[in-house]
């Protein structure tokens, strides 16, 4: 194929690899500092450019959460530091104020969905593992994808400046609903920082967009020889429907988003209509416009984007987990299928965010329908994954049990999915705390647990050093633990109707029984903040001063990325690109630990 | 001062673990990379087991600690069977929530690195593959259909002698209008609404219907037993009725009017029996972010018995009056009088209209 030309950018030299490879050696092309690491157009550094980005991100992400949980879990206290550091606006007499607060909590959303969770997860794993996992020399189009991280940046400063604003940043939660968002005189948020926040989404679909269609065209049509579809790797097929996701959803938030621009500053009523403002005592010209139609558009991404989340985890989780069980991953078919499943019904639940909105409640009785319908294909895998693990020689590797920590939360926060689709019973859980916990399980947590397996298990592939894996144990250990403390008691919290983007329940007879309990997580909350950054330092200490890759492939696995040098260029292997021959879970086959994809097939042996 | 040493206590910590993270890594490598990898995995199997247990029984304990926190007997009849549908969901999740974390954690213990043992070579199997598809999707066509059950009566049409409520949500507070004697709310437009004239929810004058409406603001008054339609209406952003007690939830969307039914079961004076609390309130969170004062949007329901509650009606003064008192139509006396003998709010309305 064109690999070599599209990397080169000869197209009038498109030849076959064999007689090629000879003539053009992998570091063919000068690299200076700015083309390496700052304006690269190599995969890999890409995937380090977007896993750094979104770690200093994690790190502001969470760091807020500390912040309002400090709010929550010890309302009348004052802490001085708070004022001194961010200044007597936002935090008079050390307490936060309610504009910071609800800029906080949006701010953290914001970053957490996107910024962390979708750039930095599917940014980090599409880039690096794609080519390497389907053996292509790059991306379809390396300028494309080096765009897509400097449009992701360019939307990081934008997002980033907006937390500077004298108006504070959007503070609507990060749903950013209208009229509440449209409206700069019914909140401070909904001023300058509301049009950043839109302008920085707007850049961030930009960038999804050029990552995704590349994705999408790499894992088309650069697979190495022998590489067909059922032959790639879970990791790929989950980052394949990730993309697709990506691509059919984005652009109706971005539409969602310009309407909502127009309601802002031309005047239209898309959203707008019967709308009074106390602050001015003035009531609108707008009418017609329908306030729950933003809701549809946002959500019609919305839902799709928990699955962009998950999908890349869960293909990290299920490589992992086969290499480490020393088995091949159970199922493969039915694990495609089943993400393909999750892939179509994603667009088909949106409303069931949208139950209690006065909804039609025949159209709610076909959400219920379809939204539980995805619990289906979730089963499967986590019975897939759990017959992995039934017979298997299971290393312990810190990426193992990030990813069994993984399949754990994820049944926990999948189960509450079942309750919250239900709208029965969504009437009353909706906004309630009970959501908090269960889509910070289900999403947050699994999502962010599947991205350190990813990180601890590719780290040898993307640095040539290995991470210390005693703080990796504790990392875990604590994280999994914490994060368990946190959220499950949010969901008694929840039945009890306890509404959540509230920074004080202390004046609520029905919600006040919760402060001892609001304080216990706040505390855990920190703690499991600051082993976060236990991790983060672990990472970049390792980088420089990690112990030494010494062997091609650490974790004897049989996917093509280990056949590469330790350190590879840019274009993965120096001479030809390995073919492909097999499937890529041949472990425990034959009496044979495992069998590379590369290795023929045996006179005697059958495909899978 | 406690800031900074609480800073210098966390970087010692750090610092603390990074030494001994470091040191146990050189320790490995001098053990030689083998004997360290069996010990590693030894000691996080061993903890798998361990979670598994604590975590189980963190979980029922949990339970035990929360299970008088969280809400008790549904305050209205929906309720009820909302809550019966969360017992039905809770024990088929509980029963899956166990057995999938149970085999989770099990298997991980059981199965860990040996080298006498092989890993069996197992990757797929059909029967499997049906099984763990027809059940899961029996189990959820079972809750899908007890849940439409609930959904469509809760959500269906209100009883005809329901009492009518208009519920308006500002920022940041509740304000209710009842119809009044005629029973049919007047016209109003968004454009006549003026705090400063006193008239919150812009009712138009020029409607006889919206004479004898009541306007008021905060606290809302109900019928025990006897069903309540609320029609629901925003004046500027999204704000939500959420009534926990009752189980009930709407959202407030301006423009896009929304209702809800309930039948409240016990009385405000009931309730504060029952939970043992004598400044229990049944409250009406605003569950849909609103502001910065959404925290704060705090209403009230007040059940009260039928004759408690034509009293509190009958002292009400209806918005117009207030706004024009050289207008009122009857006299104190009168529209007290007029309360109880008329005999069904169109004979009042009725009068009314000639009155005009």
């Amino acid at each position: 194929m064109s690999n070599e030309a599209t990397l080169h950018g000869h197209p009038e030299v498109v030849t076959t690899h064999d007689a090629h490879h000879d003539e053009h050696g992998v570091h063919h092309h000068k690299e200076t500092f700015i083309t390496k690491y700052v304006f690269s157009q190599d995969h890999k550094m890409i995937s380090k450019q977007f896993l750094i980005t979104g770690m200093i991100w994690a790190i502001i992400g969470g760091l807020m959460s500390v912040l309002f949980r400090l709010q929550l879990g010890y309302p009348d206290a004052h802490f001085q530091f708070l004022e001194d550091l961010l200044g007597s606006k936002w935090a008079k007499g050390g307490q936060i104020q309610p504009e910071f607060y609800y800029a906080l909590v949006t701010m953290h959303g914001t970053i957490l969905v996107f910024f962390v969770l979708t750039g930095g997860l599917s940014g980090t794993f599409a880039n690096f593992l794609i080519p390497l996992q389907i053996g292509a020399r790059d991306m379809a189009s390396p300028l494309m994808n080096m765009l897509s991280y400097w449009f992701f940046l360019l939307s990081s400063v934008i997002m980033f400046c907006s937390l500077f604003v004298e108006t504070g940043p959007a503070s609507g939660g990060w749903t950013t609903y209208p009229p509440l968002s449209a409206l700069g005189d019914a909140s401070d948020g909904s001023k300058t920082g509301m049009d950043l926040w839109i302008v920085a989404m707007a850049m961030f679909v930009v960038s999804s967009l050029l990552g995704n269609l590349n994705y999408i065209s790499t894992i088309l049509n650069l697979r190495t020889k022998g590489m067909s579809m059922t032959r790639l790797p879970l990791t790929v097929w989950a980052l394949f429907f990730t993309a697709i996701l990506g691509v059919l959803s984005f652009p109706v938030l971005l539409s969602g988003l310009i309407l909502l621009l127009f309601d802002r500053h031309a005047g239209t009523s898309f959203y707008l209509s019967d709308i009074f403002i106390a602050s001015t005592q003035k009531a609108l010209p707008n009418e017609g416009g329908s306030a729950i139609l933003y809701q549809h558009l946002f959500w019609f991404l919305g839902h799709p984007e928990v699955y962009i989340i998950i999908l890349p985890a869960m293909g990290l989780v299920s490589e992992v987990m086969s290499i480490n069980a020393r088995k091949p991953i159970f199922g493969y078919m039915a694990m495609v299928g089943s993400m393909f499943a999750i892939a179509i019904l994603a667009f088909l639940v949106w409303a069931h965010h949208m139950f209690v909105t006065g909804l039609n409640p025949f159209l709610g009785s076909v959400f219920v329908l379809l939204t539980l319908l995805i619990a289906v294909p979730s089963a499967i895998k986590v019975f897939n994954w759990l017959t992995t693990l039934w017979r298997g020689n299971i290393r312990f590797t810190p990426a193992m049990l990030f990813a069994i920590g993984f399949v754990s939360t994820f049944i926990s926060g999948g189960l509450t999915g079942i309750f919250l689709g239900n709208s029965t019973l969504d009437i009353s859980l909706h906004d309630t705390y009970f959501v908090i916990a269960h889509f910070h399980i289900v999403m947050g947590v699994s999502g962010i647990l599947g991205m350190f397996a990813g990180i601890y298990h590719w780290f040898p592939k993307m640095y040539g050093r290995y991470m210390n894996n005693t703080l990796a144990y504790i990392h875990f250990w604590v994280t999994l633990i914490g994060a368990y403390l946190i959220f499950w008691p949010m969901h008694y919290e929840g039945l009890a109707g306890m509404p959540r983007r509230y920074m004080d329940y202390s004046n609520w007879v029905q919600f006040n029984q919760f402060g001892g309990l609001n304080q216990f997580i706040s505390t855990v909350a920190i703690i499991t903040f600051a082993v976060q950054l236990l991790f983060v330092f672990n990472f970049f200490y390792s980088i420089f001063k990690g112990r030494r890759v010494m062997s091609r492939n650490p974790w004897n696995a049989t996917t093509l990325e280990w056949t590469a040098p330790i350190r590879p260029g840019h274009g993965n292997w120096p001479g030809e690109i390995p073919e492909v021959h097999r499937w890529p879970y041949d472990y425990a086959k034959d009496g044979a630990d495992f069998i590379p994809q590369t290795e023929p097939l045996g006179s005697h042996e059958s495909a899978h | 001062m406690s800031t900074f040493f609480l800073i210098l206590i966390l970087l010692l910590g750090f610092l603390i673990t990074f030494q001994i993270a470091k040191a146990s890594e050189y320790v490995g490598v001098l053990k030689g990379e083998k004997k360290n990898f069996e010990q590693n995995n030894r000691v996080n199997g061993f903890l798998m087991i361990v979670f598994l247990i604590l975590g189980l029984i963190g979980v029922w304990w949990c339970n035990e600690l929360f299970r008088g926190k969280i809400l008790g007997e549904s305050a209205s009849v929906h309720g009820q069977q909302i809550d019966t549908m969360l017992y039905i969901t809770i024990t088929i999740t509980g029963i899956v929530f166990v057995i999938t974390q149970i085999l989770l954690f099990w298997f991980a213990y059981k199965y860990q690195f040996n080298e006498k043992r092989k890993a069996h070579y197992f990757p797929h199997d059909n029967r499997l593959e049906v099984v763990w598809t027809v059940v899961p999707a029996i189990a959820l066509t079972v809750l899908v259909g007890f849940g439409l059950f609930y959904w469509f009566r809760i959500t269906g049409d209100a009883p005809a002698d329901s009492l009518q409520i208009e519920v308006t949500g500002k920022q940041f507070g509740w304000i209710f209008r009842y119809p009044g004697k005629d029973g049919v709310f007047g016209k109003k437009y968004y454009q006549n609404i003026s705090d400063k004239d006193n008239n919150s929810l812009g009712l138009l004058w020029d409607d006889a219907n919206t004479h004898d409406d009541v306007v008021v603001t905060n606290e809302m008054y109900v019928e025990v037993n006897k069903p309540v339609k609320l029609i629901v209406n925003s004046r500027d952003v999204i704000h939500d009725v959420g009534l926990a007690e009752f189980r009930q939830k709407i959202d407030a969307v301006p423009g896009t009017p929304t209702t809800m039914w309930f039948i409240p079961k016990f009385t405000t004076e009931e309730a504060k029996k029952s939970h043992n609390n004598p400044d229990f309130q049944y409250e009406i969170s605003c569950d849909q972010m609103c502001g910065k004062g959404h925290y704060t949007m705090r209403g009230v329901v007040t059940v009260v018995t039928h004759e408690q509650y034509l009293l509190w009606l009958a002292k009400q003064k209806p918005n117009y009056v207030q706004v024009f008192p050289d207008k009122d139509p009857s006299a104190p006396a009168k529209a007290a009088d007029s309360t109880k003998t008329a005999a069904t709010p169109v004979d009042a309305a009725k009068k009314l209209v000639a009155q005009k």
